[in-house]
């Protein structure tokens, strides 16, 4: 008989399996319940980019690809970020096609981090990044973002984190949970305290074509932050890709070998048939992310309106697909309020407190759902608020 | 187009103040460019879409292609206003190609919808050939997939 306790890593053991695990038990058992839960698209993949990947299958083209993707994908990755955002990376030894921009946060933590590294977290964020950071033998340091600040990541707070074992910065933004965002402004301060120091720069950019203003600015175009930043993108949000599962990672030269390496060792390739899907996506898909980008602000700007006359406090979230309204007023901690909304009026939202320290006493609640689901929340919300 | 006729396209049902808070827009000044627009007949008026097939009383639509000689200094506004006049004819286009106006309708059965055709629209003077098409199916109306679309069986449920 095999004692398990034994056999399994002590680090995966470790790993917390999710801190609210029983929200998510009646949320799977409610079949009619409308959800702003989860962080993805309504919208299917645009329809020329499934042909793409449909074109591709019917020619036969099942095998692997080249172990970094398909050139003509990385030629037009490379494309694709000098033209919306002015960064450029080589295709040949600077771009790696990933699985899902995961995979991609995934190498980049591995390849840098040794045992007992630091690396630096923004908190609330995206769930990933610790539990990655622990699998490679680093430690994660979360440092809480404020709503005074707009849940903007600080110079001061920045500062405050570094240690001599410091050895990467995770920069998730525009943000999941919050919609914060990053201003040119906010980034070079941000590269003021790093720009003497040997500390890498883990780019989450996601959500970069999710903006709603002013377009995104990667860190990698502040002077002297290019050579230290490892950028991380995908096709999962802004071509509501996600089940493809493709996303890239771009970076100097010298890191993205390492990279690739255990991209090689791990995984060899991304899927062939997504990759040629995602060609298309890049090539023609400039007006799909525009009109999707138009309707997700229209109904950003429905459900922030509706949750303040509610009287619930927030601020306007600038980026991504979330509104994260503040539920102190209520008196319920944040599960509390999501178990008893999602019993009582049959909607899901996500409690804070999932998304690391400083989520407490927020929800976060996903508009890439129909304006009519947005509407129906909105009621929905008003009469559970009222009730409490 | 306007995000306000954008939004009431796709959503009649808006009221002014969603659409206030959607755009971004001060209320009133909606309001007064939602009157504005059904004043002029911008807005003709709000309606429902239907899914036939889930009506019990069914009835068949028909697209009728009609030739037309234009008459002297009339052009075809002239015909075309004869026919659109039927309230059995529910749009009415002016095209270019093979033939001239193409006209869609609705009827209870086939052969009320021929019977229209012979006796109204062939009859009209300058109408010189008629072909009439019966729908057999409709799939996409207005932007709107008609058949349910199937939802993915597994789905992960938090991101």
């Amino acid at each position: 008989m095999i004692d398990y306790g034994t056999v399994l890593s002590d680090s995966v053991k470790a790993l917390e399996p999710s801190a609210i695990r029983k929200f998510f038990d009646i949320l799977e058992d409610m079949e009619d319940a409308i959800s702003l839960g989860i962080g993805e698209p309504d919208f299917v993949t645009p329809w020329h980019i499934r042909d793409a990947g449909i074109h591709s299958l019917e020619k036969g083209f099942t095998r692997y690809t080249g172990n970094a993707g398909l050139s003509r994908l990385r030629v037009e990755i490379s494309k694709y970020l000098n033209r919306k955002f002015g960064i450029e990376y080589k295709y040949s030894d600077q771009i790696i096609v990933t699985v899902g921009g995961s995979e991609g946060i995934d190498l980049a933590i591995r390849a840098l981090v040794n045992h007992g590294d630091e690396v630096i977290i923004p908190v609330p964020s995206f769930v990933c990044y610790g539990p990655i950071t622990r699998l490679a033998g680093g430690v994660p340091v979360f440092v809480e973002t404020k709503v005074e600040n707009e849940f903007r990541l600080t110079a001061q707070e920045l500062r405050d984190a570094i240690t001599p074992k410091t050895k990467a910065l995770v920069l998730p933004f525009p943000s999941n949970p919050t919609g914060a965002i990053m201003e040119r402004a906010d980034l070079e301060a941000i590269a003021e305290v790093l720009r003497d120091t040997n500390i890498m720069i883990i780019s989450d950019e996601i959500y970069a074509e999710l903006t709603y203003g002013d377009r995104h600015v990667s860190i990698a175009n502040i002077p002297d932050m290019y050579a230290r930043t490892v950028y991380i993108g995908g096709f999962s949000k802004s071509y509501a890709m996600t089940g493809w599962r493709m996303g890239y990672a771009c970076g100097p030269a010298d890191v993205i070998r390492e990279m690739l390496k255990i991209h090689q060792y791990a995984v060899m390739s991304a899927p062939t048939t997504s990759q040629y899907s995602a060609i298309e996506a890049m090539s023609n898909g400039d007006a799909d992310i525009e009109n999707m980008r138009l309707e997700y602000d229209q109904r950003r700007r429905l459900l922030l309106s509706g949750l303040r006359e509610i009287g619930l406090e927030c601020f306007e979230p600038r980026g991504a697909f979330y509104v994260f309204p503040s539920i102190k007023s209520t008196g319920l901690s944040s599960v509390e309020f999501c178990e008893k909304f999602l019993l009582q009026e049959k909607i899901a939202v996500i409690p804070g407190s999932a998304f690391g320290e400083g989520g407490e006493g927020f929800v976060r609640i996903c508009y890439a759902s129909s304006l009519e689901n947005i509407k129906i929340a909105l009621e929905r919300m008003q009469r559970f608020v009222d009730s409490l | 187009m306007d995000e306000i006729l954008k939004l009431l396209e796709k959503d009649g049902r808006m009221t002014p103040t969603q659409i206030a808070q959607a755009t971004g827009q001060d209320e009133t000044e909606v309001q007064e460019t939602i009157r504005k627009y059904e004043a002029d007949g911008t807005i003709l008026k709000y309606t429902a879409l239907i899914n036939e097939d889930q009506v019990p009383a069914q009835h068949v639509t028909a697209m009728i292609e009609l030739k037309i000689s234009p008459q002297q200094g009339q052009g075809y506004d002239r015909i075309a206003q004869r026919i659109y006049q039927y309230n059995e004819v529910e749009s009415l286009y002016l095209m270019t190609g093979s033939y001239d106006l193409l006209v869609t309708m609705t009827a209870k059965t086939m052969k009320d919808a021929a019977q229209f055709v012979y006796e109204h629209l062939a009859a009209i003077d300058g109408v010189t050939a008629t072909a009439t098409h019966f729908v057999m199916k409709k799939y996409k109306e207005k932007n709107c997939v008609l058949a349910k679309a199937p939802e993915q069986e597994e789905r992960l449920y938090f991101v």
